[in-house]
């Protein structure tokens, strides 16, 4: 058996890390390619919205009703609003940069504490089994028959009369957050538990109990990274969903307030005018939005397909 | 070679409660039904019977992945089932498993070199460094080359997971291995290699194997003891070369008369046995063999046979042994 036995390999060669397997697929996949550049803009809009954006949003004279439903640049001439202005005057491009950052800093922490919640929950009730699980299982059901609409309503509502507006204007990103992410933890926590139903009755988790493994680590280290790939492509969507909740909540008033718009609240002030001619205001926003979820739904689809390490051939 | 005792078992039993429907009252399976032996170091146990005899099942409570309902298990002089948590955990490391599927054993998310370091890092004080070695050590004796190390499963043969497998089980320096059917889902030219394999480890680091399996030809080349189970209960015990070559129970000699031979002269009458393995929900009363036992008679559909001492060393558990009904059994046709 020696005969078989080298001398031992130094060096990073052999040390190809995940991450860096998905890179070099990635550079072979154009759409995908293309999908990821388009998001890491759209991350770094958000990211530099105060920096990008022509008018500073915060400033007493970006607010000017004298501008209000301008055209955009091309159609007027008037360069100062290159995509026109809003309902309010304000400068569509800015409000558009603001409510991007806006948006996706909302989906993502929202999905962010569903993830947590779910995943959590899920790994406990699928591995654990029997009563624990049919506790927690019943728990997501009741949670799931609420719609998440109606929970947020209720929820923002009640908060928005007992501390009044002014409190709500400045809490109202945080109360969205944690709505959106509570509502929606058992869409994460039943397909973990699904996966781990799986995956537990895999000969490996029985090897791991023998040589003494603690059950938080055979869920953390063995069954957590065999369920990755349906948590990205469920992250991918709820993120959407979440983007997609708060624009549904700021039409009906109970979502970002007026002085903040984010994308949907952006959407829904243009709705009304969108016949009256002044059609810039909610089709900009519009394809911002489009464009961010469907390049979000491309890449959820590609990494499910490329973290998978039987893919990746080494 | 010293007789030094290493697993003694005592009357294991697991029963499940099986739920057949609203309607119906809960029904007991009884997977192992009273399972005694013992096994010296260095020494294989080979655990012999079809589909659903419960073999799995016991080398399941060997390894305590599953407690028994019933029974004793003394590994080293300790009874295993009435210590604390704590000190079976200490304990149960030392009784490993190989299992059939070198597909399902071995995570697929994680690298060689991470699969057989993480029991030294739960179980010992070890620094990275000194685990690594370790682990390239036992590659190098289960045949791997040192570039596997940071290798994912996929990347290897049926033949090479079973030996990762191997070298995993071997990393908290057991004393007895747990071999379910490690064979059976390799290809005939890897079977031997890895049997090879295996015999060797045996002996360098006295290991004790309870080698389950369904393969006759496999066992009589690994054994030195075999135990033949028929629908939870052990119907033979005994040395492997007795078992072998003068099989006693009906049940025995039609499993062996199955085994392809090459000689003609070692060629069998082939036994047919008719039916199939009764269900261990409604198992038959008297001998659970009787149904398929071209011996049986009135007392077999009855009585319940014990396995007794038959010609001082063989056990049997059967009653037309012990009343020499059986004619004897043709080696050669």
């Amino acid at each position: 058996m020696n005969v078989l036995h080298r001398p031992p390999v130094q060096g990073n060669s052999e040390r190809v890390t995940r991450m860096r397997h998905v890179l070099v697929a990635m550079r072979g996949d154009k759409l995908a390619l293309f999908a990821l550049l388009i998001f890491a803009f759209y991350c770094l809009v958000a990211l530099l919205a105060p920096l990008l954006a022509p008018y500073d949003v915060n400033s007493t004279e970006f607010m000017n009703l004298e501008n209000a439903e301008l055209a955009p640049a091309w159609q007027t001439g008037d360069t100062r609003f290159l995509l026109g202005t809003d309902t309010q005057g304000r400068d569509l491009l800015s409000v558009i940069l603001h409510g991007t950052r806006l948006s996706l800093t909302i989906g993502v922490c929202a999905v962010l504490i569903q993830v947590f919640l779910g995943v959590g929950i899920g790994l406990l009730s699928g591995y654990m089994g029997g009563r624990l699980d049919a506790f927690l299982m019943r728990v997501a059901d009741i949670q799931l028959s609420f719609s998440t609409m109606m929970v947020a309503i209720v929820v923002l509502a009640v908060f928005q009369t007992l501390f009044g507006h002014a409190a709500y204007q400045q809490l109202a990103m945080l109360m969205l957050i944690i709505v959106l992410g509570v509502a929606e933890w058992p869409i994460f926590a039943r397909t973990v538990r699904a996966c781990v139903f799986a995956e537990k009755e895999k000969e490996y988790i029985d090897a791991a109990r023998i040589l003494g493994v603690s059950k938080a680590r055979i869920m953390l280290r063995h069954l957590l990274p065999n369920t990755v790939s349906p948590i990205l492509v469920i992250l991918t969507i709820q993120i959407a969903n979440a983007i997609v909740a708060e624009a549904a909540l700021s039409f009906l008033g109970l979502g970002m307030p007026p002085n903040q718009p984010s994308l949907g609240a952006l959407i829904s002030s243009g709705f009304n005018y969108l016949f009256s001619g002044a059609w810039w205001i909610s089709v900009f926003p519009s394809v911002t939005l489009i464009l961010m979820i469907f390049v979000m739904n491309l890449l959820g689809d590609w990494l499910r397909d490329h973290l998978n390490p039987q893919v990746t051939r080494g | 070679m010293s007789h030094e005792l290493v697993l003694n078992a005592h009357n294991l039993k697991q029963h499940y409660h099986v739920k057949q429907g609203l309607f119906k009252p809960e029904a007991t399976v009884k997977a192992v039904d009273g399972v005694s032996f013992t096994l010296d170091r260095g020494k294989t146990l080979a655990v012999v019977g079809e589909s659903g005899c419960g073999k799995s099942t016991l080398g399941r409570m060997l390894t305590m992945i599953e407690t028994p309902t019933e029974g004793q298990l003394n590994f080293l002089g300790e009874d295993l089932l009435s210590l604390s948590k704590e000190q079976q955990k200490e304990l149960r490391q030392k009784i490993q498993i190989i299992f059939q599927n070198p597909y399902g054993s071995l995570n697929p998310r994680k690298k060689i070199g991470a699969i057989l370091e993480e029991p030294l890092v739960i179980n010992t004080q070890l620094n990275k460094a000194e685990r690594k070695a370790k682990a390239l050590a036992m590659m190098a004796k289960v045949g791997l080359k040192t570039e596997h190390y940071d290798r994912y499963p996929h990347m290897f043969s049926g033949g090479q997971r079973q030996r990762i497998a191997i070298a995993r089980g071997l990393m908290l320096d057991p004393e007895i291995i747990v071999a379910d059917e490690p064979v059976s889902a390799l290809d005939v030219s890897v079977q031997a290699q890895v049997l090879n394999l295996m015999m060797d480890l045996q002996q360098e680091f006295g290991l004790s194997y309870v080698f389950i399996s369904h393969d006759l030809s496999v066992v009589e080349h690994i054994a030195d003891e075999v135990m033949v189970m028929y629908l939870g209960k052990v119907v033979e015990h005994g040395k492997s070369e007795d078992v072998f070559t003068q099989p006693k129970h009906p049940y025995t000699q039609a499993l062996l008369s199955s085994t392809p031979q090459l000689s003609s002269d070692k060629r069998r009458q082939r036994i047919k046995l008719q039916g199939e393995l009764p269900s261990p929900l409604n198992p038959p009363s008297g001998c659970a063999f009787h149904g398929r036992c071209q011996y049986a008679n009135e007392r077999c559909r009855k009585e319940t046979p014990v396995l007794r001492s038959h010609a001082d060393v063989h056990l049997i558990a059967c009653h037309a042994v012990e009343e020499e009904r059986l004619e004897s059994f043709s080696g050669a046709a």
